[in-house]
């Protein structure tokens, strides 16, 4: 595990946070996905040690919550909203919209042929009076229908570009 | 009639030009006094006043918070916990991400204030993963209010200390219950508890007396201490007190969030003067009035309700005020305030269909009538919309809902089946109808939902 020096700092003071070690594990998976991009085998072995668990009790969390995935994904992240009040206002078209620019299928672990970016098709965003809704990142895009989804995708392609 | 003025006092600062969400902004518009009225006065004076004030849970059940408190379990001798229901994760509801957001304050004050009242050391936020600001705001607005000794040791020179910590979900609808929250704050997958035993009061975070309030909620009492709790059962109407925060989503003119007295606005002033209406073109078909779990109500249909006297009145959907006794008397739920409005343009079953495949997505798995049910709607509603539908389909999705409600450990088993007894309880016909609409339908631009 090679994790950095501000990611380790984060997890020592996140554990003081409960008198039980294990609350931990989310906040902790949560550092390193964020830092490393994914949770690898041995992240869950990491955390176990970490907390003094057995890596089962990591490994049952990792893999019931959407959130937290065992491979990388795309270089950006796109969520599109996919519960009622968002496909009401045409949420379906827009994950499309997202599809064909980058030439992908929605799905938590799907790549980009370019492994520009991962569109995943996500459950309420707790933003339905704005809908449709997309997350870029960690970035919340509200109203965003067709249109609006070509220019974040020509956004995104400008900025893949410069790097 | 035409619609109130809106109320707002959670609400107040939400869009306010020139309002930022730091504690210099809070303290000069009068932020922590309450707090210091607080612990100037006995904490089992907060909860008569809290009681007094009638206020009921804003996350969902409406339970009545004063009473909630008071089943606290206080002579276990074990630490009392204050656990912040932020998961703000039912379809339909938007309005705790604003108050996280834009007035974090405002929650850390109300969280402050109920610590105090009930003897609490350690309370922690839960909030849903997919809000990575809303956590980030939250921890910078606690170091703040800890750095002017408004939360931590011996807070405002008192000998009271207490701590709050910020911890994020991971994507999961279910941490919204409360017991299946526990479990994850514990570092766990979040299958609900059953109650008995485990009533949070008693047996919570780690065993020990726990308390859970929505995020709204928690905001309220802050404003009951301020203005008393008497004084605040006068706003709203009786057993329903207090404003609410009415999401408004999909077809109508203007979406968005409102806050009213509860009970003095009906649904039809809130969709055709404050939402401004249907679209152009369009009618009002249905609506989903307390967050995608509770009943749908069908436009058209009307409802007798008995009156205190013993005589009965007869109300439309554009009729019933917005309060949690109504919609329940009219066999559905305030919920959690989150209002999805559909026009002629939307299809029941393609509808149900999209909810159902939340649901089936949603479900902890641990137990069967859910886990399978909820699945198995999703595949007949599925099934339905992308391959062959039959007229009987309505018949068989709700033999299978009737089969989960009350058989399992949360109320998941409900949520989850409510929606799909509803919409074929009040659009049979459309479920018998649907295998000759898909055939006459051209498929061209039609609105997609699942
Ligand atoms: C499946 C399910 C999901 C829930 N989701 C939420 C939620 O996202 N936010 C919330 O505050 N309450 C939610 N609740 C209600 C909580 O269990 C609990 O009643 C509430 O947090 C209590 O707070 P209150 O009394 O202040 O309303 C949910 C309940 C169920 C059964
Ligand atoms: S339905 Fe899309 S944000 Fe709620």
């Amino acid at each position: 595990m090679n994790l950095k020096p501000a990611t380790l700092q984060r997890i020592d003071e996140l554990i003081t946070h409960y008198p039980v070690k294990r609350s931990a594990v989310l906040m902790l998976l949560h550092a390193i996905q964020e830092d490393v991009g994914y949770i690898s085998d041995p992240a869950i072995e990491w955390v176990a040690a970490k907390l003094e668990l057995q890596p089962i009790n990591v490994y049952e969390v990792v893999t019931f919550y959407p959130m937290f995935r065992r491979q990388p994904i795309g270089r950006r992240h796109i969520k599109v909203c996919r519960t009622l009040s968002c496909a009401l206002m045409g949420g379906y078209k827009t994950c499309e919209t997202f599809e064909k620019e980058f030439n992908t299928h929605a799905g938590p672990t799907e790549v980009s042929p370019d492994g520009e970016v991962t569109v995943e098709f996500v459950e309420c965003l707790a933003s339905c009076g704005t809908a449709p809704v997309v997350m870029i990142d960690d970035e919340l895009h509200e109203k965003v229908d067709c249109a609006k989804a070509k220019q974040l995708s020509d956004q995104i392609k400008t900025e893949a570009k410069k790097r | 009639m035409a619609a109130p003025e809106q109320r707002r006092i959670i609400f107040q600062h939400i869009d306010a030009p020139g309002y930022s969400n730091d504690l210099a902004c809070y303290v000069k518009h009068g932020g922590y006094e309450i707090l210091k009225k607080a612990v100037a006065m006995p904490p089992a004076a907060i909860i008569d006043e809290v009681k007094k004030s009638g206020l009921r849970g804003r996350g969902g059940a409406g339970f009545g918070c004063g009473l909630k408190w008071s089943l606290v379990d206080r002579k276990s001798g074990k630490p009392i916990y204050l656990v912040v229901n932020a998961d703000e994760s039912e379809p339909g509801t938007f309005k705790d991400r604003y108050i996280i957001h834009q007035d974090p304050h405002q929650l850390i004050e109300g969280i402050m204030v109920t610590c105090w009242a009930n003897n609490v050391k350690q309370a922690y936020i839960y909030i849903r993963g997919e809000m990575p600001h809303g956590a980030r705001i939250l921890e910078q607005a606690i170091a703040e209010a800890r750095a002017a000794n408004f939360v931590g040791p011996n807070i405002l020179g008192t000998s009271y200390s207490c701590e709050i910590y910020v911890h994020r979900g991971a994507g999961a609808y279910i941490c919204g219950e409360e017991t299946g929250l526990i479990e994850s704050l514990e570092g766990k997958r979040p299958y609900p508890r059953i109650k008995p035993p485990y009533f949070p009061a008693v047996l919570g975070l780690y065993q020990c007396p726990t308390i859970v309030n929505n995020v709204e909620t928690l905001c309220h009492v802050k404003h009951i201490v301020d203005m008393g709790g008497d004084n605040y059962a006068k706003i709203g109407t009786p057993n329903n007190t207090g404003t609410r925060i009415l999401c408004v989503s999909g077809h109508v003119q203007r979406p968005g969030y409102y806050e009213y007295e509860v009970g003095k606005i009906t649904m039809g002033q809130l969709l055709n003067e404050v939402c401004g209406g249907p679209l152009p073109g369009r009618k009002f078909k249905a609506v989903i009035p307390g967050g995608s779990s509770s009943k749908i109500l069908r436009f058209g249909e009307t409802f007798t309700l008995k009156n205190k006297d013993g005589s009965s009145r007869t109300l439309t959907i554009e009729d019933i005020p917005m309060d949690f006794d109504t919609l329940a008397a009219c066999g559905t739920m305030g919920g959690s305030g989150g209002v999805i409005v559909m026009d002629d343009s939307v299809n029941m079953v393609e509808a149900l269909a999209n909810l159902n495949a939340f649901y089936a997505h949603e479900s902890c798995g641990q137990c069967t009538p859910c886990r399978e049910g909820s699945l198995w709607m999703k595949k007949i509603t599925t099934r339905m919309v992308h391959a062959n539908a039959r007229a009987e389909d309505g018949q068989l999705l709700k033999s299978v809902a009737d089969q989960i409600a009350g058989r399992t450990v949360c109320a998941f088993g409900e949520a989850c089946s409510w929606p799909t007894q509803s919409f074929v309880a009040k659009f049979g016909d459309e479920f018998k109808a649907y295998p000759e609409t898909k055939k006459q339908s051209k498929n061209g631009d039609a609105l997609e939902l699942v």
